[in-house]
């Protein structure tokens, strides 16, 4: 049986890279009694910017930590490249991660670090590249953020927007193949969240990478995805370009897409009867 | 059958920590070498950081734990005419059983509780997923420079306490209350002898392992919120005045 799993995955290593960048494949993952996904499949296609959408707590930060192997899944496989990272040694492991690129929520800048540094620690940590060499590429990727005068700055001095364009730049230093971005929208004021669509875009087309983009800002997701996907209920409720998202017929998609306060997706959370509640036996 | 439930579940849930406990431990050591070789800044940081902070709190109680001595030794030596004896007995407590556990217990109040909020504190804001995302194994390049830090830290730290404290008698019982300064020193060197001073190196080391150690796990562990963080550092001066206290009596009863 073991035998014939290890032939398996095999198999898939050995299959030919495709259009396909990531897939997830049939994937369940419970946080504790809680299922988070039931069968999920998504795929992610190479060169294009792909957005992950959904009414918050359905898991799409969870999603990205599952893509990363920050987390493993009940079943179900992710390939990225068609190797299952579920099967990967953590040296292995380490070197796939050097292709990821990722943007947390709140920029997760090492707050002991200046500036600089931040961007110049994948550097420092896995190149042996000269002092020298390493101004310049750190000092190259903060010019496209726009914030190569921020360099000797400490995080504690930057503001959110500035935080994130800071850790996009640090993401990209060592050239990767896909960068990931969990609420890149989030909390930012417009110009700053302008900035960051732009940047978004900017960096998928010029570097040629590849996009995942975790969001539920539908507005900005539409001007800059390719392709979306709406999870709900564990479950891929609708995919699709935004374009497409934005005409659909059905009513989860719909109340999602157009913000409307109830629908499909609940207003209120589950709860016993209002009346029973107030007035009665346990009222008192 | 709800307690027998809630004991079952108490030991299942103590058995999973400690074996998360040692697996934490086991890594650590895994990436010690490449750290001490690799990450030397780091060390020498962290020494700086847990060390060299530490010095003044240290000093300050060493001087009066010392000066405490010198009267206590004083007052009670004096109803058997052994005043002379002070230093002997400043000497003794110093080096063998109060340098080391309370530098231990003030370096965790100190030194311990600063660690073990900063990691929470990384981890509550991504930092230590956004390494583990970089690449970087955060054992080696957070954990084990803070955890070498102290180890190296806190044996030095006994030696400055147990020595400034040795001063603080002095100056009590020599300068302040008369005791002649030729037994003061004399008896102290007579007495006082390598395998004493060795039993409260080993006891350094070894609380200065256990309470670094206490400190990186439980900022490591901690539920990675506000309160988390708090209880983390709460956690950890709890749990090294314990084992300090229990490694303490061990130690002493083999050198006995």
């Amino acid at each position: 049986m073991a035998l014939r799993m290890h032939v398996a995955r095999q198999k898939i290593v050995m299959s030919k890279p495709s259009d396909n960048l990531i897939e997830i494949r049939d994937l369940d993952y419970s946080r504790g009694s809680r299922p988070i996904f039931r069968g999920l499949n998504v795929t992610i296609r190479r060169g294009e910017v792909t957005a992950i959408m959904g009414p918050s707590g359905t898991g799409k930060t969870t999603l990205l930590r599952l893509i990363t192997r920050q987390l493993l899944p009940d079943n179900g496989v992710v390939l990225v490249d068609g190797v299952d990272i579920g099967t990967l040694s953590q040296s292995e492991l380490y070197r796939m991660r050097q292709r990821f690129g990722m943007l947390f929520q709140n920029g997760a800048l090492l707050t002991d670090l200046s500036v600089f540094e931040n961007v110049a620690f994948p550097l420092r940590e896995h190149t042996r590249l000269t002092n020298r060499l390493i101004r310049h590429v750190v000092l190259t990727k903060l010019h496209a953020v726009g914030l190569r005068g921020a360099a000797d700055m400490m995080p504690r001095e930057l503001s959110g927007g500035m935080a994130r364009r800071v850790a996009l730049a640090r993401a990209m230093v060592m050239d990767p193949e896909i960068l990931i971005y969990d609420e890149p929208f989030v909390g930012l004021d417009p110009i700053s969240m302008g900035v960051i669509v732009r940047l978004v875009r900017r960096m998928n087309d010029a570097l040629g990478i590849s996009s995942i983009l975790v969001s539920h800002d539908v507005q900005e997701i539409s001007t800059v995805a390719d392709c979306s996907y709406l999870i709900s209920d564990g479950k891929v409720a609708a995919s699709g370009s935004p374009q497409e998202l934005h005409t659909a017929t059905s009513d989860l998609v719909r109340q999602f897409m157009h913000g409307m306060a109830d629908g499909p997706v609940a207003f209120h959370y589950d709860a016993p009867d209002y009346e029973e509640q107030l007035l009665g036996r346990d009222a008192d | 059958m709800t307690l027998v439930r809630e004991v079952y579940e108490t030991l299942v849930e103590f058995v999973r920590t400690f074996g998360a406990f040692i697996l934490f431990f086991v890594e650590l050591l895994f990436h010690t070498p490449q750290a001490v070789v690799g990450r030397f800044r780091l060390i020498v940081a962290q020494v700086h950081n847990t060390g060299t902070l530490s010095l003044v709190i240290i000093l300050v109680c060493g001087l009066f734990v010392g000066a405490v001595l010198g009267l206590q030794g004083f007052a009670n030596l004096q109803r058997f005419n052994a005043e002379d004896s002070v230093g002997t007995f400043a000497a003794f407590a110093l080096v063998k059983e109060l340098g080391p556990v309370i530098t231990a217990l003030l370096f965790a109040g100190r030194a311990g509780t600063a660690l073990a909020s900063e990691i929470g504190l990384m981890k509550a804001t991504d930092q230590l997923s956004a390494m583990e995302m970089m690449a970087v194994n955060p054992v080696s390049r957070v954990v084990v420079p803070r955890f070498i830090g102290g180890c190296i830290s806190v044996p030095f730290l006994t030696a400055g306490f147990s020595a400034i404290g040795l001063f603080g008698a002095y100056l009590v019982a020599v300068v302040l209350l008369g005791v002649d300064v030729g037994a003061f020193w004399q008896q102290m060197q007579q007495t006082l002898s390598l395998k004493d001073v060795e039993e409260g190196i080993v006891k350094s080391i070894l609380f200065g392992g256990a309470a670094s150690l206490i400190a990186v796990w439980e900022g490591y562990n901690c539920i990675p919120t506000a309160e988390g963080v708090g209880r983390a550092t709460t956690r950890t001066v709890v749990i090294t005045a314990i084992v300090v206290l229990i490694v303490d009596f061990m130690v002493t009863a083999t050198y006995l």
